[in-house]
């Protein structure tokens, strides 16, 4: 029944790496974003909760698509990576880029819920134990929000593995390149008698995502116990 | 050790000011809800920044708006005690403990870990977390926290509103204990005139962010006589079987009791009104303690007196009316017979 080809296999090799990259880079990011949701009173939060979660209302392409603006050879950012000879769309890069944007508000929002249950007065005590910003940060908040900061992962993993609109129009649909299990399903709906083959990746990428949420599920179980 | 204040905050609608400077080990904060007691708290541990003024502890500028220093508040090595303990919820005991400790430079740390685990009666609970604890072991895991961060000053704010009264009398003598025997000046948070007498010897007095008065807790225990009412507090020590009743040493004299002590330094209120002045000795009454006084003063409050008695070694307060005082002819140095029923005292721990 499992009957890969090879660019079946680099499709999904391509897509567990696209998956973890965009989860590694985001994560920290996405620590930072809802701590200063969480914790603090800056005046502009509302704006910078609005524009974490945009990603979440928009349709995947209209992100990619400006995205692709800006990452492009006369956007913004894509001239400035141009002088470091980095170029993001239709590479790799652009693939995780795109997963990443998508997925960010699923982090930070989870990350976020499990912030807000900490108690901002240990947080205090902990200052007047003697322990400073950093400290209190590694020592406290951070294993305080572990369990979310590790939810916030899985759905971003998850989210990345299904990521669609956006990686196509920011990376394209190269074989071997940026085409992750979506994409090539994508590509076999349109063969005609690529049906089974369809079917046999989207099985491929059931039983990834249920095992990640298994994962997800013990490693959370083993944090609670700890 | 001297504490130095003057600051102001603007918090919406709410304007705090003081300018105060302390010295005394046992101070008070004292005042209403909403009178700014805890906004002092936060602004001298650093925890809130004032929005002018100085903070000086021991000589040490901590805030200083117009050189602009603010110590950060694990630099100012003030402990706090919050109302609640909030203790780390994912560390155990002693890792709550010692969080401080393992923060303290070594040639700061004078408190003896072993001796402060012994005060407070923790050591059978070392191991444990903090979920299994109850809310009396709560608040002793936390004192015990700040206590051993080794703090030049400690602040407490409200430690004993979320008990039951029950619970709150258990943790008083800790809480004296550990200040008495460690030697750590106090700032002592309360609404409760009860709290203070038992915590502190001096109290500054706030209302709506204003601080209003300064005086000593028994200053501040008799000016409140109209409202309240005058509480003696007594400590007696272990009591002996005396027919039905309960016999008690209190300095020279002997007091007859009801209620039965439970330890040898146990702490009894007696209602100031309670007590019935004789001129001459009633030759019998029913009330079983009568004592022989000598007046000391006289202060009044509105339509209240409270006349303060040598009884022996000892002094107590009784309230009576003008009346009263001129009828039996009370004044400094006349010889009064004070009688009270075994029944008026009330053991608080």
């Amino acid at each position: 029944m499992f009957d890969l080809t090879p660019q079946d296999m680099q499709a999904i090799w391509l897509s567990i790496k696209v998956a973890f990259g965009a989860t590694l880079i985001a994560t920290p990011l996405g620590f930072a974003v809802a701590y200063v949701l969480a914790f603090s009173r800056l005046p502009g939060k509302a704006l910078l909760e609005g524009l974490v979660n945009l990603p979440l209302v928009l349709p995947p392409v209209v992100v990619g698509y400006l995205l692709l603006l800006l990452f492009g050879r006369a956007g913004y950012l894509g001239r400035v990576l141009a002088f470091v000879d980095i170029r993001i769309i239709f590479t790799l890069a652009g693939a995780v880029v795109a997963s990443a944007v998508v997925g960010f508000p699923l982090l930070v929002r989870a990350i976020r819920i499990g912030m807000e249950g900490i108690d901002t007065n240990s947080l205090q005590a902990a200052r007047t134990l003697g322990a400073s910003w950093w400290d209190t940060l590694l020592t406290i908040t951070l294993p305080l929000s572990g369990r979310a900061v590790l939810a916030g992962m899985t759905m971003m993993f998850a989210r990345s593995l299904g990521e669609f609109g956006a990686t196509i129009i920011l990376a394209g649909n190269i074989p071997g390149v940026t085409q992750t299990i979506p994409l090539a399903i994508y590509e076999y709906t349109n063969t005609p008698g690529g049906d089974t083959m369809a079917m046999n990746l989207c099985l491929v990428s059931i039983v990834l995502s249920f095992g990640v949420l298994l994962l997800s599920e013990a490693a959370t179980r083993t944090l609670r116990r700890n | 050790m001297e504490l130095e204040v003057e600051i102001e905050k603007q918090n919406g609608a709410f304007r705090f000011a003081a300018s105060f400077s302390l010295s005394a080990r046992r101070c008070g904060i004292f005042g209403p809800s909403g009178s700014g007691k805890s906004t002092l708290m936060h602004l001298v541990a650093g925890l809130q920044k004032p929005d002018r003024g100085t903070i000086r502890l021991a000589g040490k500028i901590l805030f200083d708006s117009t050189a602009r220093i603010n110590v950060a508040p694990e630099k100012r090595r003030i402990g706090v005690v919050f109302q609640h303990a909030h203790l780390f919820p994912h560390m155990n005991v002693r890792s709550n403990l010692f969080y401080g400790w393992q923060r303290t430079d070594e040639a700061a740390r004078r408190i003896a870990p072993d001796a402060l685990i012994k005060v407070l009666n923790l050591g059978h609970l070392l191991d444990r977390g903090i979920d299994r604890l109850s809310g009396g072991e709560r608040q002793r895991v936390a004192l015990g926290r700040t206590v051993l961060a080794c703090p030049q000053l400690i602040l407490m704010d409200e430690p004993l509103t979320g008990l039951d009264r029950e619970l709150k009398y258990q943790i008083i003598p800790y809480l004296q204990k550990v200040f008495a025997e460690f030697a750590i000046p106090l700032l002592f948070i309360s609404h409760s005139l009860r709290e203070m007498r038992l915590m502190t010897d001096e109290v500054l007095v706030f209302r709506e962010g204003l601080l209003q008065g300064r005086m000593t807790t028994e200053e501040l225990a008799r000016s409140s006589m109209t409202a309240a009412g005058y509480t003696n507090m007594l400590n007696l020590g272990r009591p002996r079987m005396s027919g039905d009743l309960w016999a008690y040493r209190w300095g020279k004299n002997e007091l007859v009791l009801t209620e039965q002590g439970e330890s040898d330094d146990d702490l009894f209120e007696l209602d100031a009104r309670e007590i019935v002045l004789f001129k001459r000795h009633p030759e019998a009454t029913s009330a079983r303690n009568l004592l022989t006084c000598r007046v000391k003063g006289l202060f009044g409050v509105n339509n209240r007196v409270g006349v303060e008695l040598a009884c022996g070694d000892q002094t107590l307060v009784a309230q009576i009316v003008p009346d009263a005082v001129r009828e039996l002819a009370i004044e400094p140095g006349a010889e009064v017979v004070a009688a009270i029923k075994a029944s008026s005292f009330r053991r608080l721990h």
